[in-house]
């Protein structure tokens, strides 16, 4: 589920900062620029794991800041192809099911992913399995926050650096990913629990 | 002496708005941080400590399972064949339903499972280990 990515950033750390460790203060710029935010191709940056290398600090003409080439590692969330996780159902729409993991919301499961047959319900909004036993058909309900295991099956990045001003600022997500429940022991937790 | 100079409202709305964004931009930061340490708190790995992981690697050896499915193994503690299947790739020409059955165990008893959960039901383990005897 996370990695560790190594990274090389010149960080600036500006003069009213002079007086902490180097160690801290870049530490607190470099979590400040990357906690919480996609880089693309690479993941959901999370926190710093650790500094590797502190090159020289320089100060440049013009600005009182200082400039330091940092050589760090950051946990990244970034799960594998294949990957089983665990996570909540957030909502259902035409789109699938869309779950979150708390930390992160973008992970969609489309209907040909779902355990089939499956069927959306208009009226409560939510996707349902029609499971067939001997008895007859059951109708497995998706909620809206049960526990729901899924395997990683695709992700999607998405540059979504400002263009122009005349395009529609769409809400698109940098980072989806695309899941699957279409196998024995996917689904719910509460279908396979004894 | 310097004149003041009036800025459109335009230009000094916008100078106010890249303030506040780095503001709420470290906030957000923290917040992913909680987040992720709420869900990780909820999952098997906070009961692990770097002695259960070796002790698990090494008992896991004889299976000659890929570092992923070892991975999963760790981080998700799956009590059944069916999430054994899920995790291990062609765990059917792999491995044997007493292998499965072993792999089971192992995840059982080398990694710590849920305190409160395994209070629930320590009676029902003992007969099931008496049945099989």
């Amino acid at each position: 589920m996370f990695v560790v990515v190594e990274m090389v950033d010149t960080v600036r750390i500006p003069p009213w900062n002079f007086h902490r460790q180097l160690n801290d203060a870049i530490a607190e710029e470099l979590n400040k620029k990357l906690a919480n935010k996609v880089v693309y191709n690479v993941g959901l940056c999370i926190c710093l794991y650790d500094i590797t290398k502190l090159e020289d600090s320089y100060i440049f003409p013009g600005d009182g800041a200082s400039h330091t080439k940092v050589h760090f590692r950051y946990v990244v969330f970034h799960p594998f192809l294949d990957e089983i996780l665990v996570g909540k159902i957030k909502y259902c729409s035409q789109e699938g099911v869309h779950v979150s993991l708390g930390f992160f919301d973008d992970i969609l499961i489309p209907p040909e992913s779902l355990q089939q047959p499956a069927k959306f319900d208009e009226a409560e909004q939510v996707w349902v399995w029609e499971y067939e036993t001997d008895e007859g058909a059951h109708d497995l309900y998706m909620d809206q926050g049960e526990e729901i295991r899924f395997r990683v099956v695709d992700e999607l990045f998405l540059d979504t650096s400002p263009t122009g001003p005349t395009t529609d600022p769409e809400k698109e997500s940098p980072y989806t990913l695309m899941a699957s429940i279409s196998e024995p022991g996917l689904g719910l937790l509460s279908w396979w629990s004894n | 002496m310097r004149g003041v100079l009036f800025l459109p409202d335009g230009l000094q709305a916008r100078t106010l708005t890249e303030c506040t964004m780095e503001v709420r931009d470290a906030n957000a930061a923290m917040l992913s941080n909680f987040e992720t340490l709420k869900y990780l708190s909820k999952m098997p790995c906070s009961h692990q400590s770097p002695e259960n992981v070796k002790d698990f690697l090494t008992a896991m050896l004889p299976h000659k399972l890929t570092k992923a499915e070892k991975l999963q193994l760790l981080n998700h503690r799956p009590q059944t064949a069916v999430e054994i299947q899920l995790m291990v790739e062609e765990s059917e020409e792999r491995l044997s339903e007493d292998q499965i059955e072993e792999l089971i165990q192992k995840v059982t008893e080398i990694l710590p499972g849920d305190p409160q959960q395994e209070e629930g039901a320590p009676g029902d383990a003992e007969m099931d280990a008496n049945a099989d005897q």
